[in-house]
């Protein structure tokens, strides 16, 4: 019996929990067109050089279990995206930049060398993404993958966390080359929606950007920084956020303070993962499994 | 010699304007002012206990760096520039607490830089 990929992760004990798309309330359908089945990885919030043992103490060993644990999958993705916070913050510039090279040569151990990176907060908003620049490229851009048009948009370099009017326009006219059943796949590092604003989880301009996508039938955002995994609705453009590999955070509002949550020495790496989303376009919608970073 | 009616009339309107201005003082000088002050990572005091229904002027002043006030339930932010003082006025029309955050990231500990609005 021939069983395909979708099925195979059904019944592989990766213990991650799988959520299929048709399971996720209003998730975006595909549009009629476009290539083959394919599958990429979402990484997201690594903080690579954060230090708190409380938190994580295995803080410069998660990304690369995570590393190993994607390149054991059974079948490589198409590509890799890290959601950004690629690196903790600093205020020193020249321990910025050696902790972006030192996660570039960490992710030198991903098998898979098809990897789109973007900026978080912590990687760009103290110098308008300066540093980031100089090892990542630009903070912002689009790209093609078998029918799929990708745009990354950047709502971090502003330490306001504005997308900014110039973006806004980039959006816009970038869009307007789209046909309106386009299938668009926006990646961000902050929600574009109101999740939770008195926790900094929003994007004070993000409404725009929204409201330029709503035209437009199949769109899916995938984006970082809340460190769990949660799904959200904006009319019918659904937002999925990524697990994080560094520590969990509460879920939103759930309490006063966003205060990380502290390391369960008996479930280490408890909250922790990332995630494959595979297009499917028989089925025309996405897959989204979450995968820990080790297996249990 | 008599005043002119002109005269009178200017006089007047100055007593007027004199009077008007007296009570615009008065009213500035009832309205509280809170002076609150933003660095690296907290705002100083970090609870500000409010009336319901009466204005308030909240005076921001940051030291270091560019941070930012934002009290989302009330729809009211400012930036927070150093060398000058921004200041924010309203009225808190519900009671409660709630939270406010510095919504301009600032560095690491930005995350841990709120505070919270009481108002009785």
């Amino acid at each position: 019996m021939k069983i395909d990929r979708r099925d195979f992760l059904k019944l592989s004990a990766l213990g991650g929990g799988a959520v299929f798309a048709s399971s996720l309330p209003g998730c975006a359908a595909m549009g009629a067109g476009g290539g083959d089945d394919f599958y990429f990885v979402q990484l997201s919030d690594t903080h690579w050089g954060f230090n708190g043992p409380m938190v994580n103490p295995d803080a410069r060993g998660t990304l690369p279990k995570a590393i190993e644990a994607v390149n054991a999958l059974a079948q490589q993705p198409d590509f890799i995206v890290f959601t950004g916070d690629l690196t903790h913050t600093t205020d020193d510039p020249a321990e910025r930049r050696k902790r972006m090279g030192e996660f570039r040569d960490v992710v030198k151990g991903l098998k898979n060398r098809n990897i789109r990176f973007m900026a978080g907060e912590h990687d760009a908003a103290l110098d308008n993404g300066a540093a980031w620049k100089e090892f990542f490229g630009e903070t912002h851009y689009t790209f093609e993958h078998k029918g799929v048009h990708f745009i990354a948009l950047d709502n971090v370099s502003d330490p306001a966390a504005r997308l900014g009017e110039a973006q806004l326009a980039w959006l816009a006219a970038d869009l307007a080359k789209q046909p309106k059943d386009a299938r668009i796949v926006v990646l961000t590092h902050r929600p574009l929606f109101d999740l939770a604003p008195a926790w900094d989880w929003a994007t004070r301009d993000g409404a725009q950007a929204v409201d330029l996508l709503m035209p437009f039938a199949n769109v899916t955002v995938f984006y970082g920084h809340i460190h769990q995994e949660h799904h959200h609705m904006t009319g019918h453009i659904a937002h999925h956020s990524a697990k994080s590999l560094i520590f969990p955070l509460p879920a939103p509002g759930s309490q006063p303070k966003r205060d990380p949550i502290k390391w369960d020495a008996a479930n280490p790496y408890r909250g922790l993962g990332f995630r494959e989303v595979e297009a499917e376009v028989r089925e025309k919608k996405y897959a989204i499994t979450e995968l820990p970073v080790t297996k249990a | 010699m008599k005043p002119s009616r002109r005269r009178m009339l200017f006089g007047g309107a100055a007593l007027v304007a004199g009077a008007a201005a007296g009570s615009i003082v008065l009213a500035q000088s009832k309205e509280r002012v809170i002076k609150v002050v933003a660095r690296k990572f907290v705002f100083l005091p970090g609870t500000l206990e409010l009336k319901k229904g009466e204005p308030v002027t909240l005076e921001f002043t940051s030291p270091e760096v560019v941070m930012g006030f934002n009290a989302p339930d009330f729809k009211i932010r400012t930036d927070i520039i150093p060398g000058t003082v921004s200041r924010l006025r309203f009225t808190p029309d519900k009671a409660g607490t709630f939270p406010f955050l510095c919504d301009i990231f600032c560095g690491d500990g930005h995350e841990g830089m709120s505070g919270q609005l009481v108002v009785t």
